[in-house]
C-alpha cells in the first residue's frame, strides 16, 4: 500500500474504530466509563499534557533575537512607516503585542499567502513564466474552522453552567439567526463540518499536500469531522435528552458525577471523541496553539540594535587575533606601507618576500 | 563540471511528486545540484573535526564510527539550547503554506525542497527519537530510524536551502527553516560533513581575513587600485587610509566589494562617497571581511568570524562603525553580533553622522550603522550633490536581499536613495509579490555559490530571474540594483543565464556616478567606463550621424 493510502487509512480507521468503541461500550452499559470517568482522564491529560509542554519549550532559551522582519525597520525618524511596517516588524513592545494579536486571532501570516504557477510563456526564450497571486482560500479555510470551534466551544458552556449566563444564551441566538429549520440550526457546526471537510479536501486532492500528509494529520481532521457530524446527528436527527445531558455535565463540572438514564448511545460517541481530542492535543501538532504563542520569530520585539539580547549560554569562542595576522605578514606589511604594532626589527628578510 | 542545460530545458519544471512516498527515496547525487565535500586542508584551519578526503557521489562517506550517536546528542544539545528548534520540531501542521514561497521548490520541483518536508527531513529523526508518540507509532506520525541515507539527505537539502526565510514569513506560527538549515548544518559538521565553497571561504577568512583569502598587503592593493581606478574616470584622488588607529569610523564591507565585478564598482562609490565628505574613516586589513560564511556553518563559527569585528574597533579607537551593503552580513550584524559579543561595546560611542549630527538611534547599542541609512540621511539633509542625469543610461529594478529583508527590513533606505540618484521614471518595481518582505533569493546565498551546482543556481533563482525578466520586458529596465555583495556575485551569472540583458549595480555604485565633485574632470563614463547619455562627447557624435 502506497503512503497516502496507508496514511489516510490508519487515520481513518483509527477514528472509526474510536466510535465503534464508544458505541459498543455504552450498548454494553459502560455509561459511567464514557460519561465519567474518561472525560475526567482526557481533561487530565489535556490540561496537565500542555502545561507539561509548555514548560519543557520554556526550559530552553531563546538565545537569539530572530523576528521575521516583514516590514520596514526603525531607523531614520522621517522615513516612512505605516500602521502595517509598525505591526509587521515591531520595534516596541506594544507593536510585538499588536503582532501576536493578529497572527492569534486574524491567522495574519496566512492572510499573506500567495500561489505561485508555472505557466506556459511561448515569447519567453525559456518557454515558461510563473506567476505570483494572493490566494486567501486556505486562509478563509483556516478562519472558518477556527472561529466555528471557538464559537461552538462556547455555546457549550450552556451545558455546564446554571443559571446559563447571559452572553452564552445570546451567542446561541445569534449562532442560530439562519432560521429555516426546527430546531434551530446553528450556523458554526455547519461551518466547522464545511471547513472541515475543505481542509480534508486540499489534504487529499491537491497532490504536493497529499505527499506531505502523515495520518497524524489526517487523524484529528477526522476525528473533528467526527465530533461537528455526530453533534449535528445528535441535534436534528436522532435527537437526545437534553435535559439528561445537562444533568451529567453538570454533574462533571460541580464533581458530583452522575450518569443519568436515557442519553442516547450517539451523545456517548460524540462525547468520547471530544475526549480523544482533547487527549491527543498536547501529543500532536494540535500544540500549534500554545506554540504560536512561543514562536520566537513571532513573539520578539525586533529591536536588537537598540536593546541589548542576552544569551544565556553565550561562551567565549577561539578566534585570530590581529596580532597573529601581524606576526604572520608584519614585513609584507611594512613594505606595503601599513601601520604596524611592532615594527620589524631589521629589514634583513627583506629578500625573502616572493 | 556538468553541462548546463539551457534555460529552456531548466524551465520544465514539474510540480507532480513521485508514486513514492518521500521516505522511501533516497538522494542522487546528479552533478550539477551538489557543492563539493569540503578538503580536509580547511577543516584543519578551523579545528574542525574529522577532516578526511571524501566525495560526494561515493557510496562511503566514512563517517566517525560513532557517527549516530554524535548526531542525536548533537539535536539533543541544540532542543536545549534553541527553543526555536523545539517549537519549530513540535508544532507544524503541515499546512503546506510554505510549499510554493520557495524558490528551491519553484526551479527544481522537488518536494523535498518545499520547506515544510525538508524540516520533515530532520522532524522525522527528532519524532523517533524524542518523542513517545514517534517512537510508537513510526512513520504514521512522521518518524524515521536514523541511517547514513538520511544523512545524505540532510546534506543535499539542507545545501538546497539559502536560509532566505520565505518561508517563514508565510507560515502562520512563525516557523523558520532558516534556523533549522543552520542547526542540522551543524550537525553534519559535528560528523565531518562540509562543503568546500563554504569552509573554504571560511578558513580563508579565519586565517587570513576575509573569504577570498587575501593578505593584508593584497587587501591594499586591491582597494587602492579602485581607488585610482576612481581618480582615473572623476579626476578625483580617493586616498584610503588602513588600520589607522583614532579615526573615527571603522568602515567594514565584504570581500565581494573589492574582489570582482561589479562589487568593485560599488567600492569605487563607497571611496567617491567618504571622500566627498572628508570622512575620517579606516579600512582594517584584520576585519577585512563584512560578510561571513562561518554563521552559514554553526553560529559558533560565525561567532569566531565576527568577533574581529568588534575587537579590531577597540584595537582602532574608533568611535563607530559604518558597514558596507551586504544582506546576510547584515542579518548578522542585526541579529547576532552584540549577542555575541554579550555586551554593548563599551569602546565604541553611539553613532553620530559627523556630517548631518544625526543621532543613529537605532543602532544605539550595536554602534554600526547600514551605509544606506548613512547615505539617505546625507541626501536627506541635502549634503550630496547629486545629477541623476549621469545614471540616465540606467533603468533600475530593486532586489530586496532576502536577508536584509526579512532580517532586518531595510527597505525605504535605499529607496530614497535611489529615487535621488536616479533620472525620474528610471526605477520600476517588480511585482509585489516578489519584492520586500515577499523578496525571491538569488538563489546562490549562504555558501552555496560554487560552480559545480550551477544547475541547482539556476534553478534556485529561477523565480528571481522571471520577475526581473517581467520588469525588462514591460519597462526595458535594463540594470538590477541590490545591498548586498553576495547577490553582487551571484546574480550576474543568474541574469547572464536567465535575462542577459540586465546587469547588476549595487546602490552606491549609483551614487557614486551622480555625486557632483567641485574640482572633477568633465565626466563622460560612468563608474564602469561607459558612455553616459547627453554627456561629452556622444552629443557630438550623436550630432555628427
Amino acid at each position: 500500500m502506497d503512503f497516502f493510502k496507508r496514511n489516510i487509512l490508519a487515520a481513518l480507521i483509527a477514528v472509526l474504530g474510536l466510535i465503534a468503541v464508544a458505541y459498543v461500550g455504552v450498548k454494553g452499559n459502560l455509561q459511567l466509563l464514557f460519561g465519567v470517568v474518561i472525560p475526567y482522564m482526557a481533561l487530565l491529560i489535556f490540561f496537565e499534557g500542555i502545561i507539561y509542554r509548555v514548560i519543557k519549550w520554556a526550559r530552553s532559551p531563546v538565545p537569539f533575537r530572530i523576528p521575521t522582519t516583514a516590514g520596514q525597520q526603525e531607523s531614520l525618524p522621517w522615513l516612512k512607516r505605516t500602521l502595517a511596517d509598525k505591526l509587521d516588524n515591531p520595534s516596541t513592545f506594544p507593536f510585538t503585542l499588536g503582532r501576536m494579536a493578529l497572527e492569534v486571532l486574524a491567522f495574519r501570516s496566512l492572510f499573506r499567502n500567495t500561489r505561485s504557477e508555472l505557466i506556459e510563456a511561448p515569447q519567453r526564450p525559456e518557454g515558461a513564466k510563473l506567476v505570483h497571486w494572493s490566494y486567501k482560500w486556505l486562509w478563509l479555510g483556516a478562519i472558518a474552522f477556527h472561529y466555528a470551534f471557538l464559537v461552538i466551544v462556547i455555546r457549550h458552556l450552556r451545558f455546564f453552567t446554571e443559571p446559563v449566563p447571559h452572553f452564552i444564551s445570546l451567542l446561541g441566538e445569534v449562532d442560530g439567526f439562519v432560521q429555516f429549520f426546527i430546531p434551530t440550526v446553528y450556523v458554526s457546526g455547519v461551518v466547522l463540518v464545511l471547513a472541515g471537510l475543505y481542509l480534508l479536501g486540499r489534504r487529499i486532492t491537491n497532490p504536493n499536500l497529499r505527499y506531505i500528509s502523515l495520518a497524524s494529520d489526517y487523524f484529528p481532521l477526522f476525528l473533528i469531522i467526527g465530533i461537528g457530524t455526530t453533534g449535528i446527528l445528535m441535534r436534528y436527527v436522532y435527537r437526545v435528552d437534553i435535559q439528561a445531558v445537562k444533568q451529567l455535565a453538570l454533574g462533571l463540572v460541580t464533581l458530583h458525577p452522575v450518569v443519568p438514564a436515557g442519553i442516547g448511545a450517539i451523545f456517548y460517541v460524540h462525547l468520547f471523541l471530544v475526549c480523544v481530542l482533547l487527549a491527543y492535543f498536547p501529543f500532536s501538532k494540535l500544540l500549534h496553539a500554545p506554540g504560536l504563542f512561543m514562536s520566537p520569530t513571532r513573539n520578539m520585539t525586533s529591536n536588537n540594535r537598540k536593546v541589548l539580547h542576552v544569551n544565556p549560554w553565550n561562551y567565549p569562542v577561539k578566534f585570530h587575533t590581529y596580532m597573529e595576522l601581524e606576526d604572520r605578514y608584519r614585513e609584507a606589511m611594512y613594505e606595503a606601507g601599513l601601520p604596524l604594532e611592532i615594527e620589524p626589527e631589521t629589514m634583513e628578510t627583506e629578500g625573502e618576500e616572493e | 563540471m556538468a553541462k548546463l542545460p539551457t534555460p529552456a530545458e531548466l524551465a520544465k519544471v514539474s510540480y507532480s511528486p513521485p508514486a513514492k512516498g518521500w521516505m522511501e527515496i533516497k538522494p542522487d547525487f546528479r552533478p550539477g545540484q551538489y557543492v563539493n565535500a569540503a578538503d580536509p586542508k580547511w577543516m584543519e584551519w578551523i579545528d574542525y573535526p574529522y577532516p578526511r578526503k571524501w566525495s560526494v557521489p561515493d557510496e562511503d562517506w566514512q563517517l566517525p564510527s560513532n557517527w549516530k550517536e554524535i548526531i542525536l546528542e548533537g539535536m539533543e544539545d541544540r532542543l536545549n539550547r534553541f527553543r526555536s528548534l523545539k517549537i519549530f520540531f513540535d508544532i507544524c501542521v503541515r499546512c503546506g503554506a510554505c510549499a510554493d514561497k520557495c524558490h528551491f521548490f519553484l526551479g527544481t520541483g522537488d518536494p523535498k525542497n518545499m520547506p515544510v518536508l525538508r524540516a520533515e527531513l530532520l522532524r522525522s529523526v527528532y519524532k523517533r527519537y524524542f518523542t513517545r508518540i514517534g517512537k510508537a507509532l513510526g512513520d504514521l506520525v512522521g518518524a524515521r530510524d536514523l541511517d547514513e541515507s538520511v544523512i545524505k539527505e540532510w546534506f543535499y537539502y539542507l545545501h538546497q536551502c539559502t536560509i532566505c526565510r520565505r518561508c517563514s514569513l508565510f507560515c502562520p506560527y512563525g516557523i523558520d527553516m532558516a534556523e533549522m538549515t543552520l542547526l542540522g548544518r551543524e550537525m553534519l559538521a559535528s560528523i565531518g560533513l562540509n562543503i568546500d565553497w563554504a569552509l573554504a571561504s571560511v578558513a580563508q577568512c579565519y586565517d587570513k581575513g576575509s573569504h577570498i583569502g587575501a593578505t593584508p598587503q593584497a587587501f591594499k592593493d586591491m582597494i587602492d587600485f579602485l581607488a585610482e581606478e576612481n581618480e582615473r574616470i572623476t579626476g578625483i584622488s580617493t586616498p584610503v587610509s588602513y588600520n589607522r588607529k583614532g579615526a573615527e569610523i571603522l568602515f567594514v564591507t565584504p570581500s565581494g566589494d573589492y574582489f570582482a565585478d561589479p562589487g568593485t564598482f560599488t567600492l569605487m562609490g563607497y571611496l567617491l562617497l567618504f571622500k566627498y565628505l572628508d570622512l575620517d574613516y579606516t579600512f582594517s586589513t584584520y576585519a577585512a571581511e563584512g560578510g561571513n560564511f562561518g554563521w552559514f556553518v554553526s553560529h559558533e563559527m560565525g561567532k569566531r568570524l565576527n568577533t574581529k569585528i568588534y575587537e579590531e574597533a577597540k584595537r582602532l579607537k574608533v568611535k563607530w562603525i559604518l558597514g558596507g551593503e551586504c544582506g546576510h552580513m547584515w542579518r548578522v550584524c542585526n541579529q547576532y553580533m552584540t549577542t555575541w559579543w554579550g555586551e554593548s561595546p563599551t569602546f565604541l560611542e553611539e553613532p553620530v553622522s559627523p556630517i548631518t549630527g544625526t543621532k543613529f538611534e537605532n543602532a544605539k547599542v550595536h554602534k554600526m550603522v547600514h551605509i544606506s541609512e548613512f547615505t539617505a540621511d546625507l541626501i536627506k539633509h541635502g549634503k550630496l550633490k547629486l545629477d541623476p542625469q549621469r545614471n540616465a543610461h540606467i533603468k533600475l529594478t530593486f532586489h530586496d536581499s532576502c536577508n536584509t529583508a526579512r532580517g532586518m527590513g531595510i527597505f525605504e533606505e535605499p529607496r530614497y536613495i535611489i529615487n535621488n540618484v536616479l533620472p525620474e521614471g528610471h526605477f520600476f518595481e517588480m511585482p509585489p509579490n516578489t519584492i520586500r518582505e515577499k523578496t525571491f533569493c538569488c538563489g546562490s546565498s549562504s555558501g552555496i555559490n560554487a560552480n559545480e551546482n550551477m544547475e541547482a543556481r539556476m534553478q534556485g533563482g529561477f523565480p528571481r530571474a522571471n520577475a526581473v525578466r517581467y520588469v525588462h520586458e514591460k519597462y526595458g529596465v535594463n540594470h538590477l540594483g541590490c545591498i548586498c555583495a553576495l547577490d553582487r556575485a551571484t546574480l550576474p551569472t543568474l541574469l547572464q543565464y536567465w535575462v542577459p540583458e540586465v546587469d547588476v549595480t549595487g546602490i552606491t555604485e549609483l551614487v557614486g556616478n551622480a555625486l557632483v565633485f567641485e574640482d572633477e574632470i568633465e565626466r563622460t563614463t560612468d563608474l564602469r567606463d561607459r558612455d553616459l547619455v547627453g554627456f561629452g562627447e556622444e552629443e557630438g557624435a550623436e550630432e555628427e550621424e
